[in-house]
């Protein structure tokens, strides 16, 4: 029995997912887009977590470890399509980057 | 009172993290001292001696000179990077140190609480790596935020160095946690009890695989990850003016400084944990006359120091070496007295090991070119990998086999 | 007031802080330190929670490694401050507003939810060999995703050098 209730905890995640969606629709550099879509995937982690002290199962953890993992190579691919979207539009901004053909 | 018994804790935490800031910053100080020492011997000359006796007090006025000397700040973009880069530098080469065992779990005081480890946790092993891996931090955004071409190049050099070495250290170390069978430091040491040919390095204790490949793996990436010659490319002198703390001054680049020599410390103490026993000593415990050992040491470097007071040293020298005698001779005594004398053993032979490895840095430093930057990266990945994977997947194969085992 | 309460409040007010300066920071340097700030925080809170293993894999390689390419890309890219544009009006006045009354709608079901208060002391993964039993299950139970997430690591390095290789 964690001395912080799992209330707590759920609330922070919520909150932290929150804000990452705030960020995602309110920002406009792609970069910092991608940042808010991993601080939406940490406040899931953070959930994950809690509720495998919750129930006393490790599978929760196991879910953490996969959604780290993904979250890497997702990071990796994404980075570089930003890099090259960025040298054929000179511009982060979203604006700018809202055509399908080159 | 009633507050140490209720946090017992809290209380021995605060206590050893103090004594631990101390003995770490004294360290730090005198650590530089005995690289321009040894250097200087190995190049024929002397080093520091005027300072003070044998210029002992080199490093206080090295420490006096970064604290007075004039911060010069270039004409930054973002001076809040600029700032903060050196504090995460050295807060984090500071941090590993936590997690080090320097003596037996065992000696307790405060209601239970281990002397000689501030931190116990369950993956000591990867919190160290977890807590040296942030260290690129410090080094990528001092050098983007200087504005400046040299420390551009030379940080991105330096943390594409750093994070290239970091699998490879990882990798070499996990030969380790298959012989130990856990990612603890206490248990790992525990693993390797007895003579000295049951430590890590030999392998043969535990049905394991001597481990000889993986330590120099280890060492060489550790050298690398540390900035280090021969792969210290991206602050060299002649190539990059200072690489990545070109543009920093006084107390700055002093936290600089001081993380480089941090985190020379903490790799060394976690080769000694690793490979070399850790706090166990080489010779079997039944030799109980082991214990006088340390005070024995200090007492004979006190009549040395006596000789070389008495034949010497002339003037301001005489009187200080003369006080670094009294010093050697009573701390060589109360290392004597029997209460002390079972409880420091542990730390002696840590310190012992960790002296042996940091003067085995210092002496690559004196001795070896530095490596191009293009081969110091191939070196990485194409050799320094692969030959650690390989001794990982030879070592899993012969514990899973069960080829060490005797019956 | 025990010592695990404070730390978990000074954790998660670390956390929120990074989150909102995230949003609020003009620099994009800025906002990926906010995040590193954020993934520390949560890894305190995962030691709190009794599961070392995951925070040492936090920071390793979330805040060790990810966030150590975010940089790396903004630093190669010279992000520089954001521009605003008229579109992001919208977003300013309708956005963010229900954003906020997402999270305040989010924050009361969950203080309200039944799964406070927690179930069995934590023997199986605050205990001394949960990292062994964790790589146990890993190894035997979930070892197909364990095998098709090294080779989906395998494609992402691939896809990453062929999308940034220079274009000859």
């Amino acid at each position: 029995m964690s001395v912080v209730p799992i209330s707590y905890y759920l609330v922070l995640s919520g909150v932290l997912f929150g804000l990452g969606v705030i960020a995602f629709v309110y920002k406009r550099n792609i970069i910092t887009i991608f940042m808010s879509i991993e601080l939406m995937l940490n406040a899931v982690n953070l959930a994950f977590v809690t509720f495998a002290r919750a129930h006393d199962q490790l599978d929760g953890l196991v879910f953490v470890f996969f959604v780290i993992v993904v979250a890497a190579a997702e990071a990796a691919v994404g980075l570089a399509i930003v890099i090259m979207l960025s040298q054929n539009r000179q511009s982060l901004s979203i604006e700018r980057i809202n055509h399908l053909k080159l | 009172m009633e507050f140490i018994s209720q946090h017992p804790v809290l209380v021995a935490s605060i206590i050893k993290i103090a004594v631990l800031l101390v003995l770490l910053m004294t360290a730090l100080a005198y650590l530089t001292w005995l690289e321009r020492k040894v250097i200087a011997h190995i190049q024929s000359r002397w080093g520091p001696y005027y300072v003070g006796a044998h210029g002992l007090l080199q490093p206080l006025a090295d420490g006096l000179k970064f604290l007075f000397k004039e911060d010069i700040a270039p004409p930054v973009t973002d001076r809040l990077v600029y700032t903060l880069a050196p504090f995460i530098a050295f807060a984090l080469a500071l941090t590993a140190i936590a997690l080090i065992p320097f003596g037996p779990p065992s000696v307790a005081f405060l209601h239970g609480q281990a002397v000689f480890s501030v931190a116990d946790v369950g993956v000591s092993l990867l919190m160290v790596f977890a807590i040296t891996s942030m260290g690129v931090y410090g080094v990528a955004l001092a050098g983007w935020s200087s504005n400046s071409k040299y420390p551009l190049m030379g940080g991105l050099r330096s943390s594409a160095q750093m994070i290239s070495y970091e699998v490879a250290l990882t990798m070499s170390v996990v030969g380790v946690v298959l012989v130990a069978g856990t990612l603890n430091f206490n248990e790992i040491i525990g693993g390797q009890s007895g003579p000295f040919w049951h430590w890590n390095i030999f392998g043969i204790h535990q049905g394991g695989f001597p481990q000889i490949i993986g330590f120099l793996c280890y060492l060489t990436a550790a050298i690398a990850e540390t900035n280090r010659i021969p792969f210290d490319l991206p602050e060299a002198e002649t190539e990059l003016v200072a690489g990545f703390h070109t543009e920093y001054s006084s107390f700055k680049f002093a936290m600089f400084f001081m993380a480089e020599y941090a985190n020379m410390i903490t790799v060394s103490c976690l080769a000694t944990i690793l490979f070399f026993g850790g706090w166990l000593s080489p010779f079997p415990d039944s030799w109980t006359w082991q214990e006088f050992l340390p005070g024995a040491g200090l007492v004979l470097l006190g009549i040395y120091c006596a000789y070389d007071t008495v034949t010497e040293m002339r003037g301001m020298a005489r009187i200080q070496l003369a006080v670094v005698t009294l010093l050697c001779f009573g701390a060589g005594l109360i290392c004597l007295l029997p209460a002390v004398a079972a409880v420091i053993l542990g730390p002696f032979w840590f310190v012992t090991k960790i002296l042996i490895i940091l003067f085995f840095y210092i002496w690559m430093r004196g001795t070896l070119p530095r490596f191009r930057y293009d081969q110091l990266m191939s070196f990485g990945w194409k050799l320094l990998l692969p030959v650690s994977l390989a001794n990982l997947v030879v070592t899993a194969a012969w514990i899973a086999f069960g080829w060490g085992k005797h019956g | 007031m025990s010592v695990p309460f404070l730390l978990f409040f000074v954790c998660g007010v670390l956390a929120v802080t990074g989150a909102i300066l995230l949003i609020w920071a003009k620099e994009p340097i800025h906002s990926a330190l906010s995040l590193i700030l954020v993934m520390v925080s949560l890894a305190v809170l995962y030691l709190l929670l009794g599961a070392p293993f995951i925070a040492a894999i936090q920071i390793i390689v979330y805040a060790g490694a990810i966030m150590v390419l975010f940089v790396f890309v903004i630093m190669l890219l010279n992000a520089g401050a954001e521009e605003h544009t008229d579109f992001s009006r919208l977003a300013k006045y309708v956005g963010l507003p229900l954003g906020v009354i997402l999270i305040f709608w989010a924050a009361y079901w969950l203080l309200r939810s039944p799964a406070g208060g927690g179930g069995v002391t934590g023997g199986l993964i605050a205990g001394p060999d949960s990292t062994q039993k964790l790589s146990k299950q890993l190894f035997q139970q979930f070892l197909f995703p364990f095998e098709a997430t090294s080779i989906l690591i395998l494609i992402a390095i691939l896809g990453a050098l062929v999308l940034a290789r220079k274009q000859e």
